[in-house]
């Protein structure tokens, strides 16, 4: 039987990860493998990689080479306003709640290029709660990082925000929160203010500091059972009594060993409240 | 003798809908292996398509796939909207929100190249009526691994263009009208 395309094995995969790990110190071992392998396949046929030892063999040499490994690796999409219910959810059931301290810290944690750092920044400015906010976004890629600081999005993409921004209960203009300049829409000095990028890997970092919410969307599906588990545990140090923790939409506290410590406020919208 | 198939993938956009229920409500109450279902679905449109194909057809167990879960024998799995569906060697499901294929997220082709990877000569893949040409390279990918491939006759689908592309790339083992889709997946199993 002939085959066209690059089949990569459990081996080879684990082969490179162990590679990656040794060679750069950054531990992808406990990433969701079919995953991994489609975006290693992908690697290897942008880069004509003919087979797995050509793309060892690059990785050893070339650490430009290994950056463009690690976005690619990680998957980086999003979008503003993604899963509007859950914004909604999150402007009925939580800001309410926030609104009570005098300072208010939230992490993004995989913020990637920062469209949902920029969404709820808009939102907490709705609720009147932005001057009073400190929004910490975090990544291990470097590149949307830049990115995300930049604040500047596709313009193409501005009609489906508006449309995501109106379902998740957007009280003002979508459109007066950037200007529109040739194919760009620049986000608003005002929102970039509370914010503050920077480099941190959920997988080997600590806890940096005490929030009321942390956001973490579409990060722990890419994680195996025992990191999602460390990953958790991480978050429920870094919350404050009474702290609000997001996940994605198909994200849960499954393997989370002490998931009693958290109450569910919304299943649907996968919000819940450390509460013990 | 017999080649035992151990999971049927099916996928599907424009018309899709029907040609799998006809599919479960003929298998129904259920197959003692897994059947995955990828269709197109609107992003943000939040339906309860697993009810409706679980009540309408009388299959039992129809759900969408959850992110970790393992797969289990006569279980239908829905692609959850909004995501890539995607299978481990440990037999559950990882989800992926990573770029668009053919537009489409779920995408028919990434499911059936990642099951056929998992299931190799043993999946039974099943493309039905569609506007694009999603899936044709996944069953062209089932094929290779040696596994079987049905396809819904064009001249009777509702939007024959996803079946025709398959047909143009890969040597299929069937070309069925979608009432016959079932009797062909209980020969096989
Ligand atoms: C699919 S994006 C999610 C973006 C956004 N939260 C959303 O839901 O739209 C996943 C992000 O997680 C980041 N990521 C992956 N592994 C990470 C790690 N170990 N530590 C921090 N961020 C990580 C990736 O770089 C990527 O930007």
């Amino acid at each position: 039987m002939s085959r066209e395309h690059k089949e990569i094995s459990q081996e080879d995969l684990s082969a490179v990860l162990e590679l990656v790990q040794k060679r750069y110190g950054f531990d992808f071992t406990q990433y969701a493998r079919s995953s991994m392998k489609r975006r290693m396949q992908r690697i290897m046929e942008n880069f004509g990689l003919p087979s797995v030892f050509e793309l060892k063999h690059k990785l050893l040499n070339d650490e430009l080479f290994f950056e463009v490994f690690v976005e690619e690796i990680t998957v980086n999409v999003t979008e503003m306003f993604r899963d509007p219910f859950f914004y909604k959810e999150l402007r009925e059931k939580v800001i309410p709640q926030l609104e009570s301290y005098p300072s208010v810290k939230i992490w993004h944690a995989g913020c990637s290029s920062g469209e949902e750092v920029y969404s709820l920044a808009i939102m907490l400015h709705e609720c009147g709660l932005l001057e009073r906010s400190r929004i910490y976004a975090t990544d291990i890629n470097s590149q949307v990082l830049n990115r995300a600081r930049a604040g500047i999005f596709d313009l193409r993409h501005m009609k489906d925000y508006t449309l995501n921004y109106i379902a998740a209960g957007g009280t003002g203009n979508f459109s007066d929160y950037y200007t529109a300049k040739y194919d760009q829409a620049i986000f608003k000095k005002e929102l970039k203010e509370p914010m503050i990028f920077s480099i941190h890997n959920l997988v080997a970092d600590k806890s940096f500091n005490e929030f009321n919410l942390i956001l973490c969307r579409n990060v722990l599906i890419y994680f195996n059972e025992h990191l999602q588990n460390q990953v958790i545990s991480l978050f429920s140090e870094s919350l404050c009594p009474f702290g609000y923790l997001a996940l994605g939409s198909k994200e849960s506290l499954l393997f989370y060993h002490d998931r009693d410590r958290y109450e569910t406020i919304s299943r649907m919208s996968k919000l819940f409240k450390l509460v013990r | 003798m017999k080649k035992r198939y151990k999971a049927v993938i099916i996928g599907g956009s424009a018309g899709g809908i029907d040609g799998v229920m006809r599919i479960l409500r003929d298998l129904s109450p259920g197959i003692p292996i897994p059947i995955f279902i990828v269709l197109h679905r609107l992003k943000n449109v939040y339906s309860h398509l697993d009810q409706i194909l679980g009540d309408g057809t009388g299959y039992t167990h129809v759900k969408d796939a959850d992110e970790k879960e393992s797969i289990q024998p006569y279980y239908a799995y829905l692609a959850p909207v909004n995501y890539h569906l995607l299978f481990e060697e440990d037999h559950t499901f990882s989800l992926d929100v990573s770029e668009q294929v053919n537009y489409s997220r779920p995408s028919i082709d990434v499911s059936f190249e990642s099951a056929a990877a998992l299931y190799r000569g043993e999946l039974l893949g099943i493309l039905l009526s569609g506007a694009n040409s999603d899936g044709a390279k996944g069953m062209h990918r089932i094929r290779e691994y040696g596994g079987y491939t049905i396809v819904e006759d064009p001249a009777t689908a509702y939007a024959p263009t996803m079946p025709q592309a398959a047909l143009d790339l890969v040597e299929v083992h069937k070309v069925v009208k979608k009432e016959d889709i079932a009797f062909e997946v209980k020969r096989l199993i």
